[in-house]
This record gives structure tokens, sequence and C-alpha cells, in this order.
């Protein structure tokens, strides 16, 4: 069984928590991005909008049973000074590294190559979703770490496969 | 030296690398004659050499590369200059020699199992020593006709161990980690290696989260460490740990100080030049220098801020490095894929 898009035309006022159920099962991590600086979006001078920045994408899901593989795209909306990512669903496809890692991975990835360099990000698993909250914070905080993840060839191409924008 | 306020003049930017600098080396030893050099290690898997042509200007002259395939995280010259160690995410380090002209890649140690995160020489340059995610520390020796040979594999971090650094003048080694502790370790006279200290929170006034980097004074007596918990500390490094203990109440390494509040993202790197002055810098682009308050009547050391650098570079600064043929030229490293040189100016005393 194949689910179809879910909305491939979201509008951003809708109601942000969006959850999937299927036969796989699913999973809900929520995860808060803070941006530092954030005076500089507010400031009429660095007029920057998300729209301009790539950084709200449409956001999708397509679930495939036989491979076991959930391919999801992120949106990230600015809410009350926060980058919000709503909620999503996945299923990791490589071992030895937790989903909110990986998931985490995907939205610095995404910020990195979205936001000017200049602004520092800090990614917090939302307090309480997850056990070894402290742990995945601290991983997903450290630079080097994260450097050297992403220079992983398995782990790269996971998080480019999740960021692509393209579906069929 | 005038009275006027110390100030850090930019005084050059060298780019090339094409991406982040992670670490910096100077080399210790030129050869007679020669200007001071300089060694980068950087994102792009390559090494850069810098030297200063005869106009003034700084240029690379030799870019090391096709032996890592990996980031370079780390560098270091032995002590009589001859030889450049390098450290890279693939898990290997390299051993270059530099006969004068060109640099020829002449070892390269393996075992780690997976990125190693740094490199040091000891002061008598026979030994080397590295460390990795995979929670160790290596200690290799020189052996003739260019082999390493690993004679020790320090087990005790419990995670990433982020930077190695051994004493300047005994063979005692501290590694910092991801684990928040320090380690000092020696060997018990029969090439038997131990953590002989361990500096964390609930013992020492130690960091409350990854401690980045280690540089001792040229004495030895005094290190500072840095941390992801942005402070930095003075340990009294005096007591010699390298002398196994009889009897009752053997002396410690000691916390000596902490500062706070001068930097406000993760101290990436410290060092201590040989004019007692300690340069900070971090992920909030900004360099700090700090010198020991010696006008304090109070028992116990204090150190105080001389000036903070801000926006000395456009991103995070990975690494500090003074000069040791000039001990007010600083150099720094950054995420923007430059490094820079800084001169320091005026009074740095009361």
């Amino acid at each position: 069984m194949v689910m179809g898009l879910i909305n491939a035309n979201p509008v951003i006022h809708e109601k942000k928590e969006r959850y999937l159920k299927c036969s796989i099962g699913y999973l809900v991590v929520v995860l808060n991005v803070f941006l530092h600086h954030i005076r500089d979006i507010k400031d009429p001078e660095h007029p920057y909008s998300l729209e301009q920045l790539n950084v709200v994408t449409e956001d999708s899901v397509e679930l495939n049973d036989e491979s076991n593989h959930v391919r999801f795209l992120m949106k990230l909306t600015l809410e009350d000074s926060h980058m919000v990512c709503t909620r999503v669903t996945f299923t990791p496809t490589v071992e030895h590294c937790s989903m909110a890692t990986v998931i985490g991975l995907c939205i610095r990835v995404k910020l990195i190559r979205s936001l000017p360099p200049r602004y520092k990000v800090d990614i917090r698993v939302a307090p309480g979703s997850h056990s070894t909250e402290a742990a995945v914070n601290k991983q997903l905080n450290d630079k080097e770490r994260v450097a050297a993840a992403l220079e992983n060839p398995n782990l790269l191409d996971m998080v480019e496969e999740c960021l692509s924008p393209t579906f069929d | 030296m005038d009275g006027a306020a110390a100030e850090l003049r930019e005084a050059h930017r060298l780019a090339g690398h094409a991406d982040r600098v992670w670490a910096l080396a100077w080399n210790p030893a030129p050869g007679a004659g020669a200007g001071p050099v300089l060694a980068s290690c950087a994102g792009d898997k390559t090494v850069r050499i810098w030297k200063r042509a005869p106009d003034g200007a700084w240029q690379c002259t030799d870019v090391l590369e096709d032996t890592h395939n990996r980031t370079v995280r780390s560098c270091a010259w032995s002590p009589d200059g001859k030889l450049l160690a390098t450290a890279s995410f693939d898990a290997t380090t390299a051993v270059w020699e530099y006969n004068g002209g060109d640099f020829e890649c002449v070892a390269t140690l393996e075992g780690h199992e997976n990125e190693v995160k740094s490199v040091s020489w000891s002061p008598s340059g026979s030994l080397l020593a590295t460390c990795s995610r995979d929670k160790t520390a290596w200690i290799w020796e020189l052996q003739p006709g260019n082999e390493y040979e690993c004679v020790s594999v320090l087990q005790g971090h419990t995670q990433d161990v982020k930077m190695v650094q051994w004493h300047p003048r005994l063979d005692i080694l501290v590694s910092v980690s991801y684990d928040n502790s320090i380690r000092v370790w020696a060997d018990d006279g029969d090439d038997e290696w131990h953590c002989v200290q361990t500096l964390n929170e609930e013992n020492n006034c130690g960091h409350s989260s990854t401690v980045w980097a280690v540089s001792f004074n040229q004495k030895g007596d005094r290190m500072v460490t840095c941390s992801d918990d942005r402070t930095l500390k003075i340990w009294d490094t005096s007591a010699d740990l390298s002398q196994p203990k009889t009897g009752e109440g053997h002396e410690s390494w000691r916390h000596l100080c902490t500062l706070t509040g001068y930097h406000d993202r993760t101290i990436f790197s410290a060092h201590w030049s040989s004019e007692d002055i300690i340069a900070s810098g971090g992920g909030d682009d900004s360099i700090c220098l700090f010198a020991e308050e010696t006008s304090s009547m109070v028992e116990g050391s204090s150190y105080k801020l001389i000036l903070k650098k801000e926006k000395a570079h456009d991103m995070d600064i990975n690494c500090v490095q003074w000069c040791p043929q000039d001990p007010r030229l600083l150099a720094s490293a950054s995420d923007d894929g430059t490094v820079k040189f800084w001169e320091l100016k005026g009074s740095v005393l009361d």
C-alpha cells in the first residue's frame, strides 16, 4: 500500500500538527530550532523572508510498504521568533543513529544552506519528547561531530534525499 | 612600551582554503635566518604552508594534498621543525618531512577506529600523541626508518577525545574530551602509561560541558582549558605527576581560577604565549586576551581580561596560536575559510 501525497500545496496557516498513521506504525518527533540574532530578521535593512530564503518548502511524505522506507520533507515556519518544524514521521535507514539525531542533522543542513552564514543556530529536541534528550542535543550542537557525520557518504545521501524537493 | 591601551590590530588575512580552517601550527624552529612559518589545515582536506615574502606579504608556498581523503583537523610540527604531523577525519595521521624545499609524506599512522581529532609531539620529539572519537588517545614512538610504533593506547575517557597536548618539559600528556573531563597521563618508568589524574566537575571544579582545548604556559606550571560551557579554566600544574609517589598525600594539579562571561558561545581554542598572555577564540566570532592580575594582594591567582576583539572573523573561530618567534603576533583560523594575523599593540600591564 502506498499512501498518496499529503497536501502538495500546503497553506501556511493550516494547523501545524500533522500525524501520519499507516501500517508501518508512526513515531512523532518535534524539534524547535532557535535562531540567534532574531532581531536581524525583523530589521528592515535585512528583509529576509522565509520564502526568499527558500526555507519554507512544500511538505510531502511518501510511504512505501515494501521497502520500509519513508521519505519526508520538512516545512519550517517562523513563529514568535522561533523556527518551528512541523511534526513529521520518519523511519531511519542508517544504523547507529537515532531518529532524532538524523532529523536534527537534516534541519541543520537545511538551515546552513538557507541562511546567511552569520546566523548561529542551536537545535534542541523539544523537552520531554525524547528519552536521551540531553545526549541528542549535545551531539546536534557539536559542530565537529556534525561535520564528521556529514562526511559519511551513507548519512549524507540520506540527508540529501530527505531534503530533496522532487518526488514522483 | 607606551602607555596606550592594548589593541589587537589586524595585520594580514590569508585566503586560499576552500572550506573552514580548523587548526594552525607555527613551526617552532623554521631555520636560521628564516622567518616564521605557519601550517593551516582545513575541511578541504588540505594543509597549507604560509611564509612571508621579501616584500612582507604572506603567501601560501605549499599545499599538502592527495593524502587525506577527509577533513584535516589538526597539525603539529616536531620540536626540531623538520616534521609536520597531520591528523584527519579519515582516521589516519600523516607525517610529512620538510627538507627546506618540499614536503614529502614519510609515514601514515593507522589504528584509530574513526576520526582523529588532534596530534601533539612530546618535548623530546621522540613521541607523538593522537586522539580520536573512538574515546582513546594513542602514544606512538618514532623508530629508525620513519616507522612509528604504537607504544600505548590510553583508555579512560567515556566519549570523544577532542585534543591532546604534551607538557612542555616533561613526558606528561593531557587529553580533553566531550565527556567534560581532563585527563593527565604519565608512564611508570616501564613504558606503561596510566591516567594519573582526572579533572572533572565533581572533583576539581572542572568543566560542565565538552572541553575543546588545552594549552600550557612556557614553564609548564600552569595550563588553561576552554569549553562548550563558555568558560576558560586556569590550573596549577606545578606538581610533577611523572614521578611515582610514595607515602601519603601526593600532590596533584589543582584548579586556580575560572573565567566566565567573556565569550557567549562555545570557546574552541586557547593558547598561552611566551609573554604569559592567554588568547581565546570561539563561536561568538571573538578573540579575548587575558593576563594574570599581578597587583593582587590576595593569595591565589586571578586573571583579568586585557581586551575582547568582537567580530574578529565573520564566523566561528576554531583556533588561535601565538607565534613563537614574535610573541605579539597572533594567528586565528575560522569557519569563514581564512586565517588572520593580529598584532598586539600597546601596554598590557596595569
